[in-house]
């Protein structure tokens, strides 16, 4: 409670004519006093201000950097074998040494770089992208379509997936193709079944009834109104199955079911590397730290993706 | 001496938020006395709410801070304590009531357990003990089958019977204040009048304080003792329930009570709205919060905010009109007319004033 | 005599909630709204209120009765039509929060349904139209580039109303547009609607469970109980003179602003909750929580039945 005289602590001493009202044409209290923030760029600042985010993000970046333009400044093609310098540890011609056919260990691992990075994104787009279409079909319409979708998810998620990328990659062969139809195969179901939720619980929000009593069809309030509301959370599903996609890579190469050589990933140098591994552990060391940098990276920015994105969060 | 039960003196809390400093509550100064009912009534923002979950320590610091003032209860300075000294008076000595019943009970627990812990937490009896006085305030607060509502899960019962359980909950320690967070604003009005005289039968049976917070004024008449208007982070009027409603000094409450139609006067053809909206406290105004809004502004209230003018007996007005060199106003339709009893150029300082006694 | 704008007649609307269990939200209203006047439809939540709105509007599709709008059935009418039927009926939502979409700004929320129609020639006489929109319900251009979250409360109810402006509709359903404001911003927006109707010729049904600001706005109200009307008249009847024992509890229960009156004034005590509406017994619905309740009002359902008027009353216990 301020016990200071009339004259205030701030020094403006009233006089008379302070005391004379003001005209009435003057609302100003339907002014709006702080800066203009859309969610979008609400989400950058979250993101910049978030050391981990942009540590990850930079990691990523650095990666995909090399992974792109390695591969072409560099002296060596990765399919050239050169058996007068095999298993060479790393040095100042060969960087990361080479492998038993005397194939540059540099290039290689750039190149598996370009089909591990690859099938991470397609294997972690590919799949929501046809969760997204038929669960937001199956949400929305309902009925029949509703039913028949999710019988199929009710049976195709009894099959374990391993039995899918086996048939798909005898039938289609080993190629990064192959492996993210086979990830996508598997992978839709989960998120057609988050997109379905999401759908039925924005069916029925008020500002989507309100677009319907504007007149507004099926379409327009699919793509225009629900579909923004629901892509943050999908965006962060995305980052995060992009490790997983990258793993299940690695691990079918590790087991002889992907990448062929002379064809390369990080996954088939580590299957590679493996069987040397007491003599030569750059090998596998190499490709091995890549692969774990990079799922670390990705899983760490989709964690931080999703608190940015989190609506509850925001202030 | 302190002789209220609870004294909050020109309290300042602030958000600490991206765009910068929020100042939620701007200088807030009251007290609530032993069996009594104090009423906050504001817009939604105006820092109601702010208040009184500071003075429960509800509020995470970071954001929120105090920046200034002092709490006291019984004497003790409520602001000193840490979070583990404070969890000795919540639920003891204070306990609350939010608006939303559904959130502020645990929805995998039953209720019974619910309130068998909070008994426990803060009386040294047995289980068999605690169970038996959990049935026995669920009967208390008008549940039917108490025995049958404690096996219950919150979801399975409706608006008003939980916040009857909410309301059991709070009453298990006999506390000496009640917070009540617009403990009626999602009810319907039958369901609302149900719970505001439990709320008074309690308040008398027990003799327990009530801080009640509210935009409502058909709320306010019902139950306040004495009533604070507040706008934009600042207590703009406050004086006691009869004051208020049939002698207000502040343009403020004049658009508040102008604003409510009632169903016993006559319908006017257009009522008394406060145009546009609350000011952001991201940068509060210079002068009077309320200015930009205010039909009676002058040039005085876009300069200085207002010092507190005492109108009557404990009856407190923050408004330059009561300055003896403001011109006579008379309010809109439909509010009680301002006689101009001012006290000029005397601020009621830093003695609070005593609580109304005499009804004019 | 002036001209009826919307009759409502046996209107039903029954959810399937499983189990096969009926929930019958809306079981049998009639009503009808003069041209350029209000009705008001009180009754507690989960009296089927809304759903008697969102029928209308065809959100929902009535499962029996007639919606006559300006003398056309259209309660059971095409896709195509009801798309040109939302240029004339048109609706403001109970929750400014949830019913402008996030991602909008708030000029696009405002001209949806202009580009929808395709009321404008060109962009810019698009933008235009939506500035005096927003002009028209107090706020201005620079407003408009900005998104919903940014707004108070009472903002947004009013970005919600210009939105229902925008098509210029005869007909607007106000589905609780005030309850979840604070109450000086309640007579703002009331004020507002009640300009707007006498500038525009606006037929309003005007939903909320605020009875007095219904007795402020309202032309007839209508009070409904666990889906079925129970008293129907000239609000000024209505009000004065319930005959309907829930009507009466509803009017006594409502708090008044003066703390005199509430010391002396007695509530007539109607205690319990509305009862769930799946599979209502038969007889009157309100008898469990009633005072006068007898047996013909457990056995036999009572029909809304004319008192004088136009004034209407489903009670046994009302002689006409």
């Amino acid at each position: 409670m301020t016990n200071s005289g009339i004259s205030g602590v701030s020094g403006v001493e009233l006089k008379q004519e302070d005391f004379v009202r003001l005209p009435k044409e003057r609302n100003l209290s339907d002014a709006i006093v702080r800066p203009s923030v859309s969610y979008w760029s609400d989400v950058f600042r979250r993101i910049r201000s978030d050391k981990v985010a942009v540590m990850s993000l930079g990691i990523i970046c650095i990666i995909s950097l090399f992974a792109i333009f390695a591969p072409i400044l560099c002296p060596y093609e990765y399919e050239t074998t050169d058996l007068l310098h095999t298993n060479l540890a790393p040095c100042r011609e060969h960087w990361f040494g080479t492998d038993s056919l005397g194939r540059d260990q540099w290039a290689r691992v750039w190149i598996g770089a370009r089909t591990s990075l690859l099938i991470g994104l397609g294997g972690a787009i590919v799949p929501q992208v046809i969760g997204i279409f038929l669960g937001g079909l199956s949400g929305y319409f309902g009925g029949w379509v509703d039913m028949l979708i999710m019988r199929i998810i009710d049976v195709g998620v009894c099959i374990p997936s391993l039995v899918y990328v086996t048939l798909i990659m005898l039938w289609l062969g080993s190629g990064p193709a192959a492996i993210i139809l086979a990830i996508a195969i598997t992978g839709w179901m989960d998120s057609a079944r988050v997109v379905r939720g999401r759908m039925l619980q924005f069916k029925n929000r008020e500002f989507v009834l309100a677009a319907s009593t504007q007149g507004a069809g099926s379409l327009r309030i699919i793509f225009r109104h629900i579909l923004p509301n629901i892509l943050g959370q999908q965006v962060v599903s995305v980052s995060s199955a992009i490790p997983g996609a990258i793993f299940l890579e690695a691990y079918l190469s590790f087991i002889g079911l992907g990448i062929k050589s002379p064809m390369t990933s990080w996954g088939q140098l580590c299957q590679v590397g493996a069987s040397f591994y007491r003599l030569y552990p750059y090998q596998l060391f190499i490709p091995g730290l890549l692969i774990s940098i990079t799922i670390l990276a990705f899983y760490l920015f989709g964690n931080c993706l999703r608190d940015a994105l989190d609506p509850h969060l925001r202030d | 001496m302190e002789e209220h039960l609870l004294t909050v003196r020109n309290l300042r809390v602030s958000f600490d938020t991206y765009a910068g400093e929020v100042q939620a509550v701007r200088g807030v100064s009251f007290y609530l006395d032993e069996g009594e009912t104090l009423a906050i009534v504001g817009e939604s923002g105006c820092g109601k709410s702010v208040t009184i979950q500071t003075i429960m320590k509800l509020l995470p610091t970071p954001p929120s801070r105090i920046k200034e003032g002092s709490i006291c209860y019984q004497g003790k300075e409520l602001t000193a304590l840490s979070d583990k000294e404070m969890e000795e008076y919540r639920g003891k000595e204070f306990s609350m009531i939010f608006q939303d019943s559904m959130t502020s009970l645990n929805p995998t627990m039953r209720v019974g357990k619910q309130m068998i812990e909070g008994i426990l937490r803060h009386q040294k009896i047995s289980r068999g003990e605690a169970k038996k006085r959990a049935v026995e305030l669920l009967g208390k607060v008008g549940l039917p089958n108490p025995e049958l509502v404690y096996r219950r899960y919150p979801h399975t019962m409706s608006g008003g019977q939980r916040q009857r359980v909410m309301i059991a909950m709070a009453m298990a320690c006999n506390p000496k204040i009640l917070f009540a967070d617009e403990p009626t604003t999602a009810l319907d009005v039958t369901m609302q009048a149900q719970i505001l005289d439990l709320m008074n039968q309690l308040k008398k049976e027990l003799g327990t304080s009530i801080l009640l917070i509210t935009h409502d004024l058909g709320v306010v008449a019902k139950m306040a003792d004495r009533i604070a208007v507040m706008y934009a982070g600042k207590v703009v009027e406050y004086g006691d329930a009869r004051q208020i409603f049939y002698n207000p000094c502040h343009p403020y409450t004049w658009g508040l009570l102008g604003a409510m139609p009632n169903l016993i006067q006559d319908v006017k053809s257009e009522l008394y709205a406060i145009p546009g909206t609350p000011p952001d406290l991201y940068a509060p105004p210079e002068g009077c919060a309320f200015a930009a809004r205010c039909p009676y502004a002058m040039g005085a209230c876009l300069k200085l905010d207002p010092e507190e003018y005492v109108c009557s007996d404990g009856h407190v007005s923050r408004c330059w009109l009561m300055d003896e060199r403001a011109e006579e106003v008379t309010p809109p339709d439909g509010v009680p007319t301002l006689p101009r009893k001012s006290v000029p150029g005397k601020p009621s300082g830093n003695t609070l004033p005593e609580g109304g006694t005499a009804h004019e | 005599m002036s001209e009826i704008l919307l009759e409502v007649q046996n209107l039903k609307k029954y959810f399937n909630v499983g189990k096969g269990q009926t929930l019958k939200a809306v079981d049998g209203v009639s009503f009808q709204i003069e041209r350029g006047k209000t009705l008001g439809l009180v009754g507690e939540s989960g009296c089927g209120k809304t759903t008697v709105g969102r029928t209308l509007l065809r959100i929902y599709e009535p499962d029996g009765g007639k919606i006559l709008f300006d003398g056309k059935d259209i309660s059971r009418i095409r896709r195509t039509e009801a798309k040109a039927l939302t240029r004339r009926m048109q609706m403001v939502f109970q929750d400014p929060y949830a019913s402008l979409n996030p991602f909008f700004t708030v000029g696009e929320i405002v001209g949806e349904g202009l580009k929808i129609h395709k009321l404008c020639a060109n962009e810019k006489e698009r933008q235009e139209r939506v500035y005096e929109l927003l002009q028209m319900v107090g706020l201005n251009k620079d407003h408009a580039n900005r998104f919903p979250h940014e707004f108070s409360g009472g903002q947004r109810q009013r970005v919600g109303i210009a939105r229902a402006l925008a098509l210029n509709p005869d007909f607007i359903v106000c589905d609780e547009p005030i309850s979840a404001l604070d109450v000086s911003i309640q007579a703002q927006v009331v004020n507002m609607l009640m300009k707007f109707q006498q500038d525009m010729g606006l037929t309003y049904l005007f939903i909320a469970h605020d009875l007095s600001m219904v007795r402020h706005i309202a032309d007839q109200t209508a009070v409904m109980y666990l889906g079925t009307m129970v008293e129907y008249g000239n609000t000024k009847e209505v009000y004065s003179n319930p005959l309907h024992p829930y009507t009466q509890g509803l009017l006594s229960a409502v708090p008044v602003a003066d703390p005199d009156y509430e010391k002396a004034h007695q509530r007539i005590p109607m205690d319990g909750e509305v009862p769930s509406p799946v599979n209502p017994k038969p007889g009157c619905r309100f008898c469990a929580r009633c005072r006068n309740a007898t047996d013909v009002c457990r056995s036999e359902t009572p029909q809304l039945k004319d008192v004088g008027a136009g004034h209407k009353v489903a009670c046994h216990h009302v002689q006409s």
